[in-house]
C-alpha cells in the first residue's frame, strides 16, 4: 500500500513492526514499530511514557516523510 | 487411437498476412497449418493434427476485445479441437492479451485444454499467470521452435487429462497452485541439504520461492512539514466501536473512511480493532497503539505539522490479497489527493 502511494507521488511512511517483510515488499520509507500487536505503544511503560515513544515514532515517520532519500530506507 | 485435433491462434504477423499495417485485419480461419504451425505440428507429432489456424490483428483484437473474442472462439469451437495453442507472443503485449484473453474464453466456454507462451514480462502475465498455462518463452521469435516444443508437450499432456510436472520441469510460469506430496525426506532433511549445497556453492531450488516485487521511485519529500496536510492509512483494523460498516477482519474485499473531526484522541469506548490477524487486546485498551490520533494532534496543536486530516482510512491487512491492497491504494490514492494530502503515515500491525 505504501508503495502504491508513492508510486503516485504521495511521500508515506510505514510504521511496521516486522520489518524483513517490509524490507521485502518494498516500500521505501520504513519506520519500525514496537510489537505487533500495539506497533506505538507499549503497556509495559507508564502511560508518559508510552506517550513519549508514540510521539518518538511519529516524529521519525514525519522525519522520513522530510528525508530524500535514492531507494528504501529503515528509519531507526 | 484417433487423433487429437489441435487448432493454433496466432496474429495477423504470424498468419503472414502482414505487420502493423495489418494489425487492424478481423478474425479469419485457414486450414491445417499456416506458418509457425509447422513447427508446432512437428513437434505435436503423430498424435496429434493442427486442423486449422485462426488469427486475427492485434489491434483489431485490442479495439474489439469483446466482440473479437467471440468470434476467435467461435470459428475455434467449428473445428471441434482437443486443445487449443496460441501463440507464443513472446514480449508483444497486445498479442499476449488475445492469447491470454483466447485461452481463458476456450478453458471457460468450450471447455477444452488451451495453451499459450510468452515472454515472462509480457505485461500480460500478470493478469492471465493465475488461470492459465503459459510456458515461457524468450523475448522475441528466435526462441520460437524450443517454446513450441515445449507447449506441445504440455498441450498433449493436459489434453489426455495427464498429471502435469513442476512449472520448472514442465517449462511453464508458476500458477501459485499447492499441491500435496509425499516426500522421501522430511523437511528439515531437505532444508540442510538445500543449505549445504548452498554452503558448497552448488546449485539448489526452493520449495518456496517469495515473491518477486517491484520497486517505486521515491517521491519528493515534504519540504515544509509545518503547512503539510498528513494523512493516517492503517492495515491495523481501527474503526468505530461497533464495526458498523462491519469491515472484514481477514480476507478484506473492502475498506473504509471515518471521520477524525473533532476527535482529540481514539478513547477505547469510542473506538476498537477488529483485526483477526493478531491479539487486539492491547489495541483495544488504547487504540492510539495502533493509530496514532492523539500525538498527531498534539504536533498539530504544536504546529509541528499543518494539520492531521479530518478522516483516516482502515481495512485489515491479515489475508488480504496483493491484488485488493493494490486496488485499495489506488482507490485511497486518488482520495488522498483530492484531500491535497502531501504525506501518509501507514501504520501496519
Amino acid at each position: 500500500m505504501a508503495k502504491e502511494f508513492e508510486r503516485r507521488g504521495i511521500p508515506t511512511a510505514i510504521i511496521s513492526t516486522i520489518v524483513p517483510l517490509a524490507e521485502s515488499i518494498g516500500p521505501n520509507r520504513i519506520v519500525p514499530g514496537k510489537a505487533i500487536t500495539h506497533p506505538l505503544g507499549d503497556p509495559a511503560l507508564s502511560p508518559a511514557e508510552e506517550r513519549a515513544l508514540r510521539r518518538g515514532l511519529v516524529r521519525r515517520a514525519l522525519d522520513a516523510l522530510q528525508t530524500e532519500i535514492s531507494g528504501q530506507t529503515v528509519f531507526r | 487411437m484417433t487423433k487429437l485435433r489441435v487448432v493454433h491462434y496466432v496474429n495477423q504477423f504470424f498468419a503472414g498476412i502482414g505487420g502493423e499495417d495489418r494489425a487492424s485485419e478481423p478474425p479469419g480461419v485457414r486450414a491445417g497449418v499456416v506458418g509457425p504451425g509447422q513447427v508446432l505440428q512437428r513437434a505435436l507429432g503423430a498424435s496429434a493434427e493442427v486442423v486449422a489456424t485462426v488469427y486475427c490483428g492485434d489491434d483489431f483484437f485490442a479495439e474489439h476485445e469483446e466482440d473479437a473474442a467471440a468470434t476467435v472462439v467461435g470459428l475455434i469451437g467449428r473445428h471441434q479441437p482437443d486443445l487449443v495453442v496460441a501463440g507464443p507472443a513472446f514480449n508483444a503485449g497486445r498479442y499476449g492479451f488475445a492469447c491470454g484473453r483466447i485461452c481463458r474464453a476456450v478453458e471457460d466456454i468450450l471447455e477444452i485444454p488451451a495453451v499459450t507462451g510468452m515472454y515472462p514480462d509480457n505485461p500480460a502475465v500478470e493478469l492471465y499467470r493465475p488461470s492459465l498455462y503459459i510456458v515461457v518463452s524468450g523475448p522475441n521469435a528466435v526462441s520460437m521452435p524450443a517454446t513450441l516444443e515445449r507447449m506441445a508437450g504440455l498441450g498433449l499432456k493436459r489434453a489426455r487429462g495427464e498429471r502435469l510436472g513442476q512449472p520448472g520441469d514442465e517449462g511453464y510460469l508458476a500458477r501459485g497452485m499447492r499441491f500435496t506430496e509425499v516426500a522421501s525426506q522430511s523437511a528439515a532433511e531437505r532444508a540442510v541439504d538445500m543449505l549445504l549445497a548452498s554452503v558448497r556453492g552448488e546449485a539448489w531450488q526452493t520449495e518456496w520461492p517469495l515473491p518477486d516485487y517491484d520497486r517505486v521511485s521515491p517521491p519528493t519529500p515534504i519540504k515544509d512539514i509545518r503547512r503539510a496536510t498528513i494523512a493516517l492509512v492503517t492495515s491495523g483494523g481501527i474503526v468505530p466501536k461497533g464495526n458498523p460498516d462491519r469491515i472484514e477482519s481477514t480476507y478484506a474485499t473492502k475498506w473504509k473512511k471515518y471521520s477524525l473531526a473533532g476527535v482529540a484522541a481514539l478513547t477505547p469506548d469510542g473506538w476498537q480493532s477488529i483485526h483477526g490477524g493478531y491479539d487486539t487486546t492491547r489495541a483495544n485498551e488504547d487504540p492510539n497503539r495502533v493509530l496514532p490520533v492523539d500525538v498527531l494532534r498534539e504536533l498539530e496543536a504544536e504546529g509541528a505539522i499543518g494539520r492531521l486530516l479530518d478522516q483516516y482510512w482502515v481495512f485489515v491487512g491479515s489475508g488480504a490479497s496483493t491484488t485488493n491492497a493494490r486496488r485499495f491504494a489506488e482507490q485511497m490514492a486518488d482520495e488522498l489527493r483530492d484531500s491535497s494530502v502531501e504525506g501518509v503515515i501507514f501504520t501496519a500491525t
